[in-house]
């Protein structure tokens, strides 16, 4: 498989008035064509920040890509301004983005026929009945009966659910390499999340569409992801397959996160504590307030960098690679 | 939609009603008497008490007050908005022409405070913080908070009177000499309009800022729009949400508005005459010229609000 995506070093930070918050810290990670990749973390940990700045969407100000380059086949993305013309040539054509609030996703004033079409004739060139069709087309295979009659609809007159199909279906028209699920499923209830989850996996896999799936719910990517990035106050903290961190979880905070899944009949066992203010944080592991393995080296060295396990498999706590606990 | 129209119709008409109704017996309150005045006004004259009573008699003031009202109503629904107290002239005939004259100010007025104000709300919007959205909070601010009379004078001291580029007084039909109209246009124009644009630009500056964070906005960014797209297909017609039906009051003020500017530009339009009309006590005509600005203002409502649904698809008339 072809290496799509390579994000080395981002850096995002927000100037607010309580000081430079480090909402992204220094994230490396990859994605190959037509793979599934995971990015879990719990709110506030800068998932969705990381993916808005890889497609240049961070409002500036106050935000800002301080650092890093993301190679999307090829081209470092940051060279680009926010606002060009190349920029805006490859957001919805070759990567796309579904939001996590279906409900103010999509523009009330506008019908779904328009702002599927506007897309398609803004990057493809297509005429517009014939744009007209493949969208129709397209609401058909995401599973929005009667689509034909369906696409003249405005925005209000579809439930949750069906606006994420249709968010869904907006991201495929231009056959993108890439799309990028911001907990594209948190908002809707379990077994709409299911069909969603079924329905996206379903697409990629059809179109051959790399996809980044970021979500707080490990349960979400488990089944179908090839790889996890675990995010943790702005960094990731460990990567390698579903099965390398399922069996073997070598950072803490993942093994807390995999045991706040529930599992029917077991109590859960949540992370006690708070996640660490991104203001001003030193570069000590800022997870060592929370952690049950933590030492005192933990609150004196700098956290380390991402260390291979084995296989694909990294991690960034120290102590747990040295084998002490 | 049409019985929805046909209930907004029931409603201006009984609104007009109870204004008519309240001008009526506001005037009649109102200390003062067309007779005195009318009097005041033929000193050559000599009136004896038996010639006023005669006067007051022809002119139908002497019926008991629901006879008036019900007479001046049920002749005005058959088009006759009766004779003037003062000067015996026919009111529907004048106040044709005034009306004219008032909603060629009017609409003029409106169409550059509906072209302008949003313009100038955008602009600062889109460049937040810079220069040009300073220089449009203080225009704004000027506009909402200045007078107009003060304004109308300050124009015509620096415009009419010192750089005479502009003649100082008076309204010509834009038929009778469309070069005189234009530049007895401008001033009253701009100080009816300014107000309207004022609030509009800082209403419209308010609703952009606000629509530029929604997430349909960054959903446009996502699909790739560039930012005339973005501004233009996306943001605009929902930031117009709030601005459509602040035009209905605009439109009000435009009327009011009028009352004043034409008095201080010395135009023969509505609002003159009803100031006129007003210091002669002239019953018949303040009665006239309030039910017909009210029936302005009714209409101008009653079309925001079917414009509102065609901006925003959720609402819906039933």
């Amino acid at each position: 498989m072809d290496r799509l995506l390579t994000v080395t070093g981002l850096s995002t930070e927000f100037r607010t008035e309580r000081g430079i918050v480090k909402a992204v810290n220094n994230i490396s990670y990859t994605v190959n064509e037509s793979e599934i990749v995971g990015l879990v973390g719990e709110s506030g940990c800068g998932k969705s920040v990381s993916q808005l700045s890889v497609m240049q969407l961070i409002p500036n100000p106050p935000g800002r890509i301080v650092a890093g380059s993301v190679d999307f086949d090829g081209t470092d993305l940051l060279q680009y301004k926010r606002e060009s013309n190349e920029m805006c040539a490859i957001r919805g054509r070759y990567i796309s983005m579904i939001f996590q609030e279906p409900m103010t996703s999509l523009n009330p004033a506008l019908t779904i026929c328009r702002q599927m079409t506007e897309v398609m004739i803004e990057h493809l060139g297509t005429e517009y009945k014939e744009a007209r069709e493949k969208s129709i087309d397209m609401l058909d295979q995401v599973g929005i009966p009667d689509a034909a009659k369906r696409i003249d609809d405005y925005p209000h007159q579809f439930s949750g659910g069906m606006r994420q199909r249709v968010m869904v279906a907006m991201a495929m028209l231009c056959n993108p390499k890439m799309i990028i699920a911001d907990e594209a499923t948190t908002a809707l209830d379990a077994t709409i999340q299911a069909q969603l989850l079924e329905l996206l996996y379903g697409m990629v896999d059809k179109y051959k569409t790399a996809l980044v799936m970021v979500t707080h719910n490990l349960g979400v990517v488990a089944r179908y992801v090839n790889r996890i990035n675990v995010m943790y106050a702005g960094s990731i903290v460990e990567s390698g397959t579903v099965n390398e961190i399922w069996a073997n979880p070598m950072h803490p905070y993942t093994e807390g996160l995999l045991s706040c899944v529930p599992r029917l009949g077991e109590k859960l066992v949540p992370i006690k504590g708070m996640p660490p203010s991104l203001v001003n944080r030193p570069d000590t592991c800022p997870f060592a307030a929370r952690c049950r393995y933590r030492q005192k080296q933990c609150f004196e060295q700098p956290v380390s960098e991402l260390t291979l396990v084995e296989g694909t498999h990294y991690s960034a706590c120290a102590v747990k690679l040295e084998g002490k606990v | 939609m049409s019985t929805y129209i046909i209930r907004r119709l029931f409603h201006s008409v009984i609104i007009i009603l109870i204004v008519s109704l309240i001008v009526f017996l506001l005037l009649r309150a109102l200390p003062g008497d067309p007779i005195m005045m009318l009097i005041a006004q033929n000193t050559n004259m000599e009136w004896t008490p038996e010639m006023i009573e005669a006067l007051r008699d022809s002119k139908g003031l002497n019926d008991s007050l629901p006879v008036q009202y019900f007479r001046w109503f049920s002749m005005m629904l058959r088009g006759d908005f009766g004779v003037s107290i003062m000067h015996n002239y026919n009111i529907g005939e004048q106040l044709k022409s005034k009306v004219v004259v008032s909603m060629m100010l009017g609409i003029c007025s409106f169409a550059v405070s509906i072209i302008v104000g949003p313009l100038l709300g955008i602009i600062s919007a889109i460049r937040r913080g810079k220069f040009i959205d300073n220089v449009v909070t203080i225009f704004a601010n000027i506009g909402i908070t200045a007078p107009q009379f003060w304004i109308a004078i300050l124009l015509i001291f620096l415009f009419s009177m010192r750089l005479q580029l502009l003649p100082i007084y008076g309204y010509t039909l834009p038929w009778v000499n469309l070069g005189l109209c234009i530049r007895q246009s401008i001033l009253p124009v701009f100080v009816t309009a300014l107000g309207p644009i004022a609030s509009t630009a800082r209403q419209t500056r308010s609703s952009v800022l606000e629509v530029l964070g929604e997430d349909y906005v960054r959903t446009a960014w996502a699909k790739g729009m560039n930012e005339r797209k973005v501004l233009m297909k996306h943001v605009l017609k929902n930031s117009l949400m709030p601005i459509v039906t602040l035009q209905g009051t605009m439109l009000r003020q435009i009327v009011g508005g009028s009352v004043v500017v034409e008095r201080v530009f010395v135009i023969p339009g509505m609002g003159k005459f009803m100031v006129d009309a007003m210091q002669g006590r002239d019953y018949t005509v303040v009665q006239s010229v309030t039910v017909v600005m009210t029936l302005v203002v009714v209409i101008s409502y009653l079309i925001v609000d079917l414009l509102y649904g065609w901006v925003d698809p959720r609402i819906q008339y039933d």
